[in-house]
């Protein structure tokens, strides 16, 4: 029983500090700020979950303590990663960060322009 | 859906009160006789009985957690590809039918999470969510298989 709980909680950490390093991997590798998004986003939050569980195991069925503020963590992280990356990749559209030549394609441009005029139009000039 | 939960609740509590011990063990037979009597006066509810509802919420639960761990080995393995200029990132429009704020904000987040896809802007009327994939020529249809699973147990979740 011990011996499967250890085996548990190392993977759990191995699988969280891969994920660790695959995502700053990412960061280096990735041409622009949108696909660095995508390792930021994801990577990181399985990386860091998957540690703190492994080591919110290791405290219940090692030491006997159950710790709530872990298990805690592990929900918040859930919670707010996914909005961290979009509020990033959307602040960098917003302000203009042009993406790398490969994109090929480009929706969202026509609606940011439409944004625009719609915001000139509502701010009166201050002249 | 709140209110059977509330109701369930009370049921169980004056079930301690009349067996006169406050014990979880007797709350939990309350919470069973109070889902039991809730099961059979199910047609004066408008909704649902509740516990689909909570049982459509634990299969989204089980969605989002497989996605995340297929979106992180879709991520490893590009991040590993010698050749980093084949990819071919693109923003896409993805028209929704939700309406509620929360459930496009699940979606999002939901969608964030995914393989191969960010979203970085909803449109102001809600009604269309603009997304940069990663990598487009697997992503296409893909992303519409995974977005009407997704948009489906959502709604299964909020419907009544």
């Amino acid at each position: 029983m011990d011996l499967i709980a250890d085996i548990m909680i190392v993977l759990l950490v191995t699988v969280g500090i891969i994920f660790t390093i695959v995502t700053v991997i990412g960061i280096l590798r990735l041409p622009d700020v949108y696909t660095r998004a995508h390792a930021a986003s994801k990577s990181a939050t399985l990386g860091v979950m998957s540690l703190l569980l492994g080591v919110f195991l290791h405290f219940w069925w090692n030491e006997g303590h159950f710790s709530v503020a872990l298990l805690l963590g592990i929900v918040f992280l859930f919670i707010t990663s996914p909005i961290g990356g979009h509020l990033m990749t959307r602040a960098a559209y917003m302000s203009g960060v042009k993406p790398t030549e490969l994109t090929v394609g480009d929706d969202l441009k026509e609606a940011v322009i439409e944004i625009r005029i719609e915001s000139d139009k509502n701010t009166p000039d201050d002249e | 859906m709140a209110f059977q939960i509330l109701l369930n609740f009370f049921i169980a509590v004056v079930w301690m009160f009349m067996s006169s011990s406050l014990t979880p063990s007797t709350f939990i037979i309350g919470y069973l006789i109070g889902l039991l009597m809730i099961i059979m006066t199910r047609r004066y509810f408008s909704g649902r009985l509740y516990i689909w509802r909570i049982w459509s919420a634990v299969k989204l639960t089980a969605i989002f957690l497989k996605e995340l761990i297929m979106s992180n080995i879709s991520v490893l393995l590009l991040v590993i590809k010698p050749d980093l200029s084949t990819l071919q990132p693109m923003f896409f429009a993805l028209p929704t039918e939700l309406e509620k704020d929360w459930e496009i904000t699940l979606l999002s987040s939901l969608i964030t999470l995914t393989p191969g896809t960010v979203v970085v802007h909803v449109s102001d009327d809600q009604r269309t969510l603009y997304i940069h994939a990663i990598d487009v020529d697997d992503v296409d249809e893909a992303i519409d298989s995974i977005k009407n699973t997704f948009e489906k147990a959502i709604m299964e979740v909020s419907r009544g």
